[in-house]
């Protein structure tokens, strides 16, 4: 039952999971850490992400335009999103926070929904990245090991926006102490928008690269909600590189889980989360006073 | 606490809940729905004592809905266990030891964390009962069969079958849960889990063992949410896997928020409001999957516009109503709470304690040195109070003097050194133990439970003192409690708020703020009060009453008392310690502070000259 084959396999769907839950959760705890808001619509995002490239794909026929179409899309709800409702709740408490965006993520969720159905969507990955690709000691379906590739760039190109630029060193420093950096004449609300862009982003791009890998449906986002809140108390909540090593550590327990019972994929997750809370209540790679 | 007519909230539930089933459906309201209303409201009660008094937010209350609900239905099906209501007590019990258990892990981290633990915790429940567990809990199909309850009582059998005869049921332990809620919830457990939701750092340093009484939060919300979950079986005669889902941690959620947090009865009047509408928007306007769409909506503006819910909403619009001559009733007592008289004739007594001794050295700290990455906050610092004793410590800004008194009040562990109180050893030890043991301190900025009146603030204090840490008298009268109200109103009239009693601290000046923050430190009984610049930010005059408050707070009991007011410290200390740069510089009387070349080239420049 249990070979080594299949023991690879499981570890590189792991890897293709883990990518994923990393992108997505650094732009949770981008969003977290800067703003200090906790995106329960997050998932949601994710969500209207492989929608809007369902129906960019269905006009154009284009893989490409279909990330790009999708992806600036989510950017948009998101900077809309926080325009027009989460710049009023800065100043209020976090269970408010919470509530109101628990209450948008029903919104979307629902307006899809209401637009597209319940049944689910499909969308065709791109024609170079089709067909399996033969590692040696086993075969491997092409678009998944292209999807490693694509969110490791997106990851990458996340690295430099954060690292390497000047809005980057603003949430950066925005993380640490906002109050700090909107006393210093940098005015935060518009650097607050373009996080709560990019945060979104991140979410919508990995809902549409992922998509052709899945099936559509309205509710998609919530596991994946889920499985990131984990992400983010393993690797530590604010932290892009905690992000990335809790999103890579949980894709792992989740799949070679599965390989003996995927019933119990969710209870490796949790004890892992545990014991990482025991360990070192601050995530991984996380730092005391963030809360 | 005080209430002018007991039982009233009581019997307004009794008579709501025997009126609801005559009115109800006049209202275009069903049977069945009216009876899931009192599901959820059961339910929500339990979630209100957590978020709307305790302020935590769980997003899993399913688990223990799903866990109570299986455990019940299990009995009453597969295990042919006969007796409904044992049934139901088994399943909330057994909710209740599991949300001890969950809490355990949750409850390490708070706010976001706890919100996002308890999220994914639930989910681990939903996965397990679907699959690990099918065998037992039917998976994704639950558990069908759940009997009615009836009862054999010799002569003939109460049957309940009918909805409306279910409503009975249901109505009765609706009114039982809320009249144990409201005990709890006025029990001293109430008082102190309130002050835990408005500043849980404060609730642990006047001495309440801040992570216990979450605990017991988190269980007693688990053990409705069991209750509940059971009752939803029964009610339907089958029990639904979806209770684990996260749409029902969502739903009850938002129904709390919708209803308002904080009363009780939030969620059952955002029971009421979810469950017409989703029946009416499917039913009567055809609406289809639609509804849930409208629905959020709704909740979402809610939430922006309506902050505490529809019976928050209905509570402002009334003191809108009475708003004009309440504020200038207030500003008229504000003027009078200046004036009342000081208590400086009577003396507060510590409460003395067995290890209390009467002479020699009450704090002993040798070789404490705190270090803050490359900042040396503290070094080495050698210092000594004796029984009796009233210290001043002084220094410039960033002498080390706060940060010296959190590690003598153990809010922060040294680096190196040892503190001995008492003679015992309390080095690493917890700022709850230390004010149990009688050592406390004021805090240099306001530490107050600002939601709270002035009286409830007080009693909180009081209650540290009175209970020790951490006590289960969730059904106790606080009024009961021997000495209680006499020290709370002591207190006050020693720091001069008596007239202030019931007004809420958030509505206080600012110097009856300052008062209050010594009088809570004062409420613990310390024989040992270390007070962080309690003269900070106050006017001429509010200076010289305090001066005289904190004489008359002196007597029988020993003080370290920080502070820039040198006239002041000069006037009140026996011996004054000057600290600087993170080290003691010289210590000595009044006199010879004043006269050392050391101190004046330091810190005073030569002012005194």
């Amino acid at each position: 039952m249990i070979n080594w084959v299949n023991f690879a396999s499981q570890a590189v769907n792991g890897l293709v999971l883990g990518a994923l839950l990393a992108l997505i959760s650094s732009g949770l705890t981008i969003i977290y850490g800067t703003l200090g808001v906790l995106n329960l619509a997050h998932g949601a995002l994710f969500m209207i992400g492989g929608y809007a490239g369902y129906v960019v794909y269905g006009f154009t026929e284009s893989y490409v335009a279909a990330v790009v179409g999708g992806a600036l899309f989510v950017m948009l709800v998101g900077i809309v999103m926080e325009r027009v409702i989460i710049r009023y709740f800065y100043a209020r408490p976090h269970e408010d926070q919470i509530l109101v965006t628990f209450g948008l993520g029903i919104v979307f969720v629902e307006v899809i929904r209401f637009f597209f159905g319940s049944l689910s969507k499909v969308v065709p990955g791109p024609s170079w990245a089709t067909g399996i690709t033969p590692l040696g000691f086993m075969v491997y379906p092409t678009y998944r090991l292209a999807l490693v590739a694509i969110v490791a760039v997106a990851l990458v190109v996340l690295f430099f926006v954060l690292y390497r630029t000047r809005l980057g060193m603003i949430v950066r420093a925005g993380i640490e102490d906002s109050t700090m950096v909107g006393a210093l004449g940098i005015n935060v609300y518009r650097v607050f928008m373009v996080v709560f862009g990019i945060g979104s982003m991140a979410a919508g791009f990995a809902g549409i690269v992922n998509a052709p890998v899945v099936s559509l449906t309205p509710d998609m986002g919530e596991a994946i909600l889920v499985q990131t809140f984990v992400v983010v108390v393993i690797g530590g909540v604010g932290s892009f590189p905690g992000a990335i090593l809790g999103g890579l550590i949980a894709g792992e327990i989740i799949s070679i889980t599965s390989m003996f019972d995927p019933g119990y994929s969710y209870v490796m997750l949790f004890v892992t989360m545990t014991v990482v809370l025991v360990l070192r209540p601050y995530g991984l790679l996380g730092t005391a006073g963030r809360e | 606490m005080r209430y002018a007519r007991p039982y009233l909230v009581e019997t307004l539930t009794a008579v709501g809940l025997i009126a609801a089933p005559l009115v109800l459906p006049h209202l275009g309201f069903v049977p069945n729905t009216i009876n899931r209303i009192l599901v959820w409201g059961l339910f929500g009660i339990g979630f209100d004592i957590l978020f709307g008094f305790t302020g935590l937010l769980s997003f899993g209350q399913a688990a223990f809905f799903g866990t109570g609900g299986f455990v019940a239905a299990y009995l009453m099906t597969t295990a042919g266990f006969p007796h409904v209501v044992t049934a139901l007590f088994i399943g909330m019990i057994a909710a209740g030891v599991v949300g001890w258990l969950v809490g355990l892990i949750a409850l390490r981290r708070t706010g976001i964390y706890f919100a996002m633990i308890t999220v994914a915790i639930a989910e681990v429940f939903f996965f397990v009962e679907f699959s690990p567990l099918a065998s037992v809990t039917g998976g994704e199909n639950g558990l069908p069969g759940v009997p009615t309850p009836s009862f054999d009582l010799g002569f003939t059998v109460v049957k309940f079958n009918t909805d409306y005869s279910i409503y009975a049921f249901l109505a009765f332990w609706y009114f039982l849960g809320m009249v144990v809620a409201l005990r709890i919830v006025r029990s001293p457990v109430g008082a102190i889990l309130a002050a835990i939701r408005d500043n849980p750092l404060r609730a642990a340093a006047v001495g309440h063992n801040v992570h216990a009484y979450k605990l017991t939060a988190f269980v007693i919300a688990a053990a409705y949410a069991g209750f509940a979950g059971g009752l939803l079986g029964v009610m339907q005669g089958f029990m639904p896997p979806d209770a684990f889902t996260f749409d029902t941690s969502g739903q009850l959620v938002m129904q709390a928020a919708i209803g308002g947090t904080g009363t009780l009865f939030g969620p059952l009047v955002g029971a009421a409001l979810w469950l017409y509408l989703s029946d009416f928007l499917q039913k009567a306007l055809d609406l289809g999957a639609a509804w849930k769409l409208v629905l959020g909506v709704v909740f979402v503006v809610l939430v922006i516009f309506l902050r505490r819910g529809i019976i928050g909403g209905i509570a402002d619009l009334r003191a809108l109503a009475r708003g004009a001559g309440k504020a200038a009733a207030d500003t008229a007592a504000d003027g009078a709470g200046f004036h009342e008289e000081v208590g400086a004739d009577e003396a507060m007594p510590a409460h003395h304690r067995a290890s209390d001794r009467t002479t020699g050295p009450i704090l002993e700290a040798t070789g404490l040195t705190k270090r803050y990455g490359g900042l040396l906050a503290n070094n080495d610092i050698n210092f000594t109070v004796n029984h009796g004793e009233l210290r001043g410590v002084i220094g410039p800004n960033g002498a080390g003097k706060s940060t010296f008194f959190k590690m003598l009040t153990c809010e922060v562990p040294p680096t190196a050194g040892r503190i001995v109180f008492e003679g015992q050893d309390i080095t690493g030890m917890s700022v709850t133990d230390a004010c149990q043991l009688g050592l406390t301190k004021s805090y240099q900025v306001n530490q107050l439970f600002t939601h709270l009146t002035v009286r409830e603030n007080m009693t909180v204090a009081v209650l540290a003192d009175r209970r020790g840490k951490f006590r289960l008298d969730m059904f106790r009268d606080p009024a009961r409690i021997e000495g209680l109200n006499e020290q709370v109103d002591r207190t006050l009239h020693l720091v001069r708020l008596t007239r202030r009693a019931d007004t809420k601290v958030s509505d206080l000046a600012y110097g009856e703020k300052r008062r209050l923050e010594i009088g809570l430190a004062l409420g613990t009984s310390p024989s040992l009060l270390l007070l962080d610049e309690p003269l900070a930010g106050m006017s001429p005059q509010e200076r010289i009453d305090t001066v005289k408050l904190l004489k008359s707070i002196a007597r029988g009991r020993t003080m370290i008392v920080i502070d820039h007011d040198m006239e002041a410290l000069f006037e009140l200390a026996e011996r004054i310690t000057v600290l600087q740069e993170g080290q003691v510089l010289v210590e000595g009387t009044p006199e010879e502070i004043k006269a050392n070349p050391a101190v004046q080239e330091a810190y005073l420049g030569g002012v005194l000259e």
